[in-house]
């Protein structure tokens, strides 16, 4: 848990030093222009952590991210492992009463943690994201074994799934040979095209 | 248009039968394959017309949002460009996953003018944006209607008692799906079972998270957030669990053993699609051998066991 923060920031955990050394002008709006949210709309009510499931494993709860973003607080909250544990599950979204859209910010801070070259506290989730797009990229489709099977050689946990992708396969479930569906030149050109101009500084392409 | 040899009666009940787009998505070609055979299966004896939108692409899922949010949108959008190029106006979508990317990028779409202009601009195709992505529990519960439905059942799921799961992707976030259902208490599924003569049990999971993608990275999260659904439903005196999407699927079927083993239960409980279940109840000959490819034997349901009459609830 506690390489989630670097060193640094760890001396100064149980005090939160809005406009102090740690924070950095500029972030929260970048945040906001990134995810299209409006982050000081948040009035730290709870709703959002109170419903997240998988909160429990977090180390920044979601109304934390949120606050802390507004402040600054660029550090704590790009190393966090709550940016990657969000599923994306849309429970606070729908019970927030200032309409933030969590998941969005949650997305804009990978988005930058990546572009920014942070450690990530959760790599295997980071692969899996990577894989499945760069899958994407080539194919069109995913390739669910692909998927799978290129995640392990990545994380190196190569057989802790195999009773299920066998048991799967045995079943007839994962295709063995991927599908070429004639948009696949088409796909290649859209994820070209919004790295250009991500590139160009109208988002972070990763 | 219309074939001389349909007797006049006969045209009149093709009237009603709308044709959908189809997006099966990239699961239900491979890891959700009984979902896909399934879903058809019931819409043909339902004579709702599924056209595959041809040419498809992966809808980004769950990543392509954490990458870039023109990326994703405009993954989405293609295939409802295609949608509209097939002069459709709706896509049916059986994944909860994809019906949830399609439906938030096609809001986005119309609600943002700008972004709508920027997503043209990568497509490079016309998009107009009127495609309107639509969940196939939806369209089965809603535009087919409990009435049909009634009337297609051969063998009633009588005394079966269901937990309809909805999970988070089906109903969240309402503003943007654009959906009729009560948020923290949806009702198509309730609808169809009660339809189809089962009865869905009272319960609070109805839209708790599995874990989702979390299942191959974090398979701990997945384990004890399946394990709370399932002992959740046993509880409440279900039979078995229906669900609408692979990812559900994958994370309360497969790892059910793994997911009870960590919480020290010993149950199983079966887990199906609800097009599943619906083909059982319509007496649709391959219902059977769909279930063989779940990981929780699912056969009783199909013998139509239940908990009452196997006599193993003690109450009454
Ligand atoms: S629910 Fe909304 S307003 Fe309340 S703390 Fe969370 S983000 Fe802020
Ligand atoms: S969308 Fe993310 S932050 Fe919001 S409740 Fe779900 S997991 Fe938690």
């Amino acid at each position: 848990m506690g390489d989630a923060i670097s060193a640094e920031s760890a001396t100064t955990s149980g005090e939160v030093r809005f406009g102090g050394k740690k924070t950095e002008p500029g972030f929260c709006r970048e945040v906001e222009r990134l995810s299209g949210q409006k982050l000081s709309a948040c009035y730290q009510c709870g709703e959002c952590t109170a419903g997240c499931p998988v909160a429990f494993a977090m180390d920044l709860m979601p109304n934390q991210v949120t606050r802390m973003a507004l402040a600054g607080m660029a550090d704590e909250v790009l190393q966090s492992r709550s940016i990657w544990l969000c599923v994306g599950c849309n429970t606070c979204v729908t019970r927030c009463p200032r309409l933030v859209d969590l998941p969005r910010v949650m997305d804009s801070l990978r988005q930058i943690a990546t572009h920014r070259g942070v450690r990530c506290p959760e790599p295997a989730i980071r692969a899996f994201h990577d894989t499945f797009l760069h899958g994407v990229e080539r194919g069109g489709r995913l390739h669910e074994l692909a998927l799978v099977a290129a995640l392990k050689l990545k994380t190196g946990r190569l057989f802790q799934d195999v009773p299920a992708g066998v048991a799967m396969m045995a079943k007839g479930k994962l295709a063995i040979l991927p599908e070429t569906p004639e948009g696949k030149a088409e796909v290649r050109r859209i994820f070209e095209e919004c790295k250009r101009r991500a590139g160009k500084g109208d988002g972070h392409a990763g | 248009m219309k074939s001389a040899n349909v007797a006049p009666g006969r045209e009149m009940a093709m009237q009603d039968n709308r044709a959908y787009a189809y997006y099966p998505g990239c699961s239900l070609h491979a890891t959700a394959k009984e979902y896909d055979l399934s879903a058809r299966a019931i819409c043909a004896a339902l004579g709702v017309e599924l056209r595959e939108v041809p040419g498809w692409n992966c809808c980004g899922a769950s990543s392509a949002h954490g990458r870039d949010h023109l990326l994703s949108t405009t993954l989405a959008a293609r295939n409802l460009a295609l949608v509209e190029e097939m002069g459709l106006e709706e896509v049916a979508v059986p994944c909860a996953a994809c019906f949830n990317r399609l439906a938030v990028a096609g809001h986005e779409l119309r609600e943002d003018a700008s972004l709508a202009e920027e997503v043209r601009g990568v497509l490079e195709r016309p998009l107009q944006g009127k495609a309107k992505a639509r969940a196939l529990l939806d369209v089965v519960a809603r535009d087919v209607g409990t009435e049909r439905i009634r009337d297609a059942v051969v063998r009633p799921l009588e005394g079966l008692k269901v937990a309809c799961y909805y999970g988070c992707l089906l109903v969240r976030p309402p503003r943007a799906l654009e959906t009729d259902e009560r948020v923290e208490d949806p009702q198509s599924l309730d609808e169809l079972v009660r339809a189809m003569g089962g009865e869905p049990v009272e319960w609070p999971h109805k839209t708790e998270c599995c874990g989702a993608g979390l299942s191959l990275t974090r398979t701990d999260v997945v384990r004890k957030l399946s394990a709370d659904i399932l002992k959740m439903a046993r509880e409440c005196g279900a039979d078995c669990i229906v669900c609408a999407c692979p990812l559900c699927m994958t994370n309360l079927d497969m790892r059910q053993g793994e997911a009870l083993k960590a919480a020290g239960e010993r149950f199983r409980i079966p887990v199906l699609y609800f097009t599943e279940l619906m083909a059982l109840a319509m007496g649709i000959p391959d219902a059977e051998r769909w279930l063989k490819m779940h990981f929780v034997d699912a056969s009783a349901v199909a013998r139509r066991e239940t908990a009452a009459a196997n006599g193993m609830e003690a109450e009454q």
